[in-house]
């Protein structure tokens, strides 16, 4: 058995460490009134955007990041969350339009909807985890970038979700609050499941799969559930980002997508959450921020600029932006600045 | 290690400036405004795949809008004003082509927008376009889909169901056969959707569809299916595929002995398609969005001055590119004012623009009534054959 009373670094325990999520939450709702309709739709739809990509990657991290398997098929769990969500919320607008068109009832509805896009999601993950994850390294990342193609071509053959022609006319659910109400629920899960004894778990099997073996940790169990629990919060991310963008498209999907997720998790530092949550909000607002340079310059060097960043980030700092720390421990070390940084 | 935190902490800081700084320049520019812009500069925004798996559509549709625009601004430009075009690249992807769209209508406050090839971007960028209320143009997106997303938004190409009914004529008029088979690919809508439209019209004035078969992309072997339709003697086979099933079953009807030609859509397209076909396809017909061969005046004019400004024949999407400029550029003279509002309504009431592509009369659904060019297989090319009036 492993030992969860070992001391760990920042777990948490009782109410205390719940507050600040909750006021997290508050404050998400708080902004939610101050920027919508009121923010420049264009600043709003990066905003959204981040806030989605950073959900993907934070549930990517504790995949790659803290249980150590390297999975290229975000995007096909994506997709499934988007499309379930869409096929339920299009086919609902058209036989009980109230349930969508009403504010006061629209939000549970989508509420559900989300959670039920995250369960098959987790589904799939499940079904594809259980097989797979006995595999390691390249082969499990051949796998999995395998898995999210085959999603893609399942998609572009089924008729009654548009196929290749794509999925258009998805009601505009998603908000402010939603996106990053998502998110902050996100860390929480994944924060609270880190420092669990099933977070442990996956501790165990990132640091040393045979020494975790030995321990007594049932490693294709732990990183199956891992797989699961990344794939349901990707699935939600997929639904917002459905019911924001408001047309799905197989196209969306493609590999270079898990691409972009995993360059997020891979930037942030594999381990740290906040890491992902500032490197998804950093790769989306740069690329828009690099169109006006487009503009002047006539060509588009906006992804040469976009990747030799990413190079020169890499080679700077190869661990990521945080490496395995989280963005309170900066300040915590400023304060106690004898201590000295773990890597 | 303390530098590389200090880095860290006055980059987080900068960044939360940005955010800052940004989030309050934000506040005052909400929303579209619908009143006239001043100056003397029409911002027209294009939305395009410059890089990406499909570049080379964005780029020839951007061409043809270029050259439209310079052309009209070297004319004296619209109500005095002269048209500046901003593009901006959505990599292929309809994500990056809704926050492309964004950005050109609430940033840089274009007055029009243009794009995209694909329906699938045309479809993320609709809504957005339609809600803020500014016109948009589809050079050739050709999913129905996308105009049906409201009142603002546009296309000059054709629908894919229409292809069926200027072949239809085309066979009766031109090649004045009366028993006609059908052989259509049920997987692919576009396929049946030109079948449906071809048998309907064809069968109103007076053809006969003597037998209806069908395939499924990707089948090899067709035999079967020329067999049974062999049996019925038609003067002409209508198949409205893609390239490569078509060349197969060009090479298979002669190997039975049926000797008539076929005729197809736009799906034909391709230089595989002589190459799969062979000799087999030769004398067969398709139709299609417009020819440079095509000896009308318009035509040649804008295939002589895109070829001294690129240095390359115009295709097809070019072409549309140049007519959705143009039609823009003429609802634009015509209607009273430039607010949003006028424009859309003289976009809407285009009637006769005499296109590169054809005729192109706005029909309610805000899909263009347009000649169709019919091309003949011959010679390893296509060569132009006539114009399909609707």
């Amino acid at each position: 058995m492993s030992k969860p009373e070992a001391k760990l670094n920042g777990s948490p325990h009782g109410m205390k460490t719940l507050w600040p999520w909750i006021a997290a939450l508050a404050g998400v709702i708080v902004v939610h009134f101050l920027v919508t309709d009121r923010l420049n739709p264009y600043f709003f739809t990066i905003l959204m955007y981040a806030g989605v990509n950073a959900t993907l990657a934070v549930s990517l991290n504790l995949i790659s990041g803290f249980t150590g398997q390297f999975s290229m098929g975000h995007a096909g769990f994506m997709s499934v969350g988007g499309y379930v969500s869409a096929f339920i919320t299009t086919s609902l607008a058209a036989s009980h339009p109230d349930l969508i068109n009403d504010p006061n009832l629209s939000p549970f509805v989508f509420g559900g909807v989300l959670v039920v896009a995250g369960l098959f999601s987790a589904f799939m993950g499940y079904l594809v985890g259980l097989p797979s994850l006995r595999l390691r390294g390249d082969y499990l990342a051949i796998v999995t970038l395998g898995f999210g193609e085959i999603i893609r071509v399942i998609v572009l053959n089924v008729d009654a979700i548009g196929g290749a022609r794509g999925m258009p006319n998805i009601p505009e659910l998603s908000s402010f609050a939603w996106v990053y109400g998502v998110l902050v629920v996100t860390l929480f899960s994944v924060w609270r499941l880190i420092h669990s004894r099933q977070g442990r778990e996956f501790l165990a099997v990132r640091e040393d799969e045979i020494a975790a073996e030995a321990m007594g940790v049932n490693t294709t169990k732990a990183k199956v559930r891992a797989f699961a629990t990344g794939a349901f919060f990707a699935g939600v991310s997929g639904a917002l980002f459905a019911h924001y963008l408001r047309y799905l498209n197989p196209q969306t999907f493609d590999f270079n997508r898990s691409f972009e997720v995993i360059i997020m998790v891979v930037l942030g530092g594999l381990g740290s959450l906040s890491g992902s949550v500032v490197a998804a909000i950093f790769l989306t607002v740069l690329k828009e921020m690099l169109r006006p340079l487009q503009e002047l310059t006539k060509l588009d060097f906006r992804m040469v600029i976009y990747s030799m960043l990413l190079i020169v980030l890499m080679l700077t700092r190869p661990n990521g932006i945080f490496g395995t720390k989280e963005i309170t421990s900066l300040f915590k070390r400023g304060r106690r600045s004898s201590k000295g940084g773990a890597t | 290690m303390m530098t590389m935190e200090k880095m860290i902490k006055s980059s987080a800081l900068a960044l939360a400036l940005v955010a800052v700084v940004g989030c309050t320049k934000k506040e005052s520019t909400t929303g579209a405004t619908n009143a006239a812009p001043a100056g003397d500069t029409i911002l027209v925004g294009e939305v395009g795949s410059m890089t990406g798996s499909e570049a080379t559509f964005g780029t020839s549709t951007h061409n043809g809008i270029e050259l439209a625009f310079e052309q009209i601004n070297a004319a004296g430009g619209v109500k005095g004003k002269k048209f500046k075009l901003i593009t901006l690249d959505d990599q292929g992807k309809p994500d990056e082509a809704a926050t492309a769209a964004t950005k050109l209508i609430t940033q840089d406050k274009i007055q029009a927008l243009l794009g995209e090839v694909a329906s699938s971007r045309s479809l993320a960028m609709a809504p957005i376009a339609q809600s803020n209320g500014v016109p948009m143009i589809t050079p050739s997106s050709t999913n129905p889909k996308v105009t049906e997303q409201g009142d603002y938004i546009f296309r000059v190409c054709f629908i894919d169901p229409f292809q069926g009914t200027v072949m239809a004529k085309f066979a009766l008029d031109t090649l004045k056969v009366k028993n006609v088979a059908v052989l259509r690919d049920v997987k692919n809508d576009y396929s049946v959707g030109l079948a449906d439209f071809f048998t309907q019209t064809f069968t109103k004035n007076g053809g006969k569809v003597v037998v209806d078969q069908s395939f499924s992309a990707g089948d090899m072997d067709f035999k079967s299916q020329l067999t049974a339709i062999r049996a019925k003697k038609p003067e002409a086979i209508y198949v409205p595929g893609y390239y490569t099933e078509v060349g197969l079953i060009a090479r298979q009807a002669k190997e039975l002995g049926l000797n008539v030609p076929l005729m197809g859509g736009d799906g034909w397209d391709s230089p595989k398609l002589t190459e799969i076909g062979g000799k087999s396809i030769e004398g067969s017909y398709f139709s299609n969005h417009y020819s440079p061969e095509d000896q009308s005046p318009a035509v040649q004019k804008f295939v002589s001055e895109f070829k001294a400004k690129y240095g390359v024949i115009p295709d097809g999407l070019s072409a549309m590119g140049y007519d959705a400029a143009k039609v823009l550029a003429d609802a634009m003279t015509r209607a009273p004012d430039l607010t949003n509002k006028a424009v859309r309504d003289a976009i809407a009431t285009t009637k006769d623009f005499p296109g590169v592509t054809g005729v192109i009369t706005l029909n309610e659904h805000r899909d263009p009534v347009k000649s169709a060019v019919v091309l003949k297989v011959a010679g390893g090319g296509y060569k132009y054959q006539t114009t399909v009036k609707p």
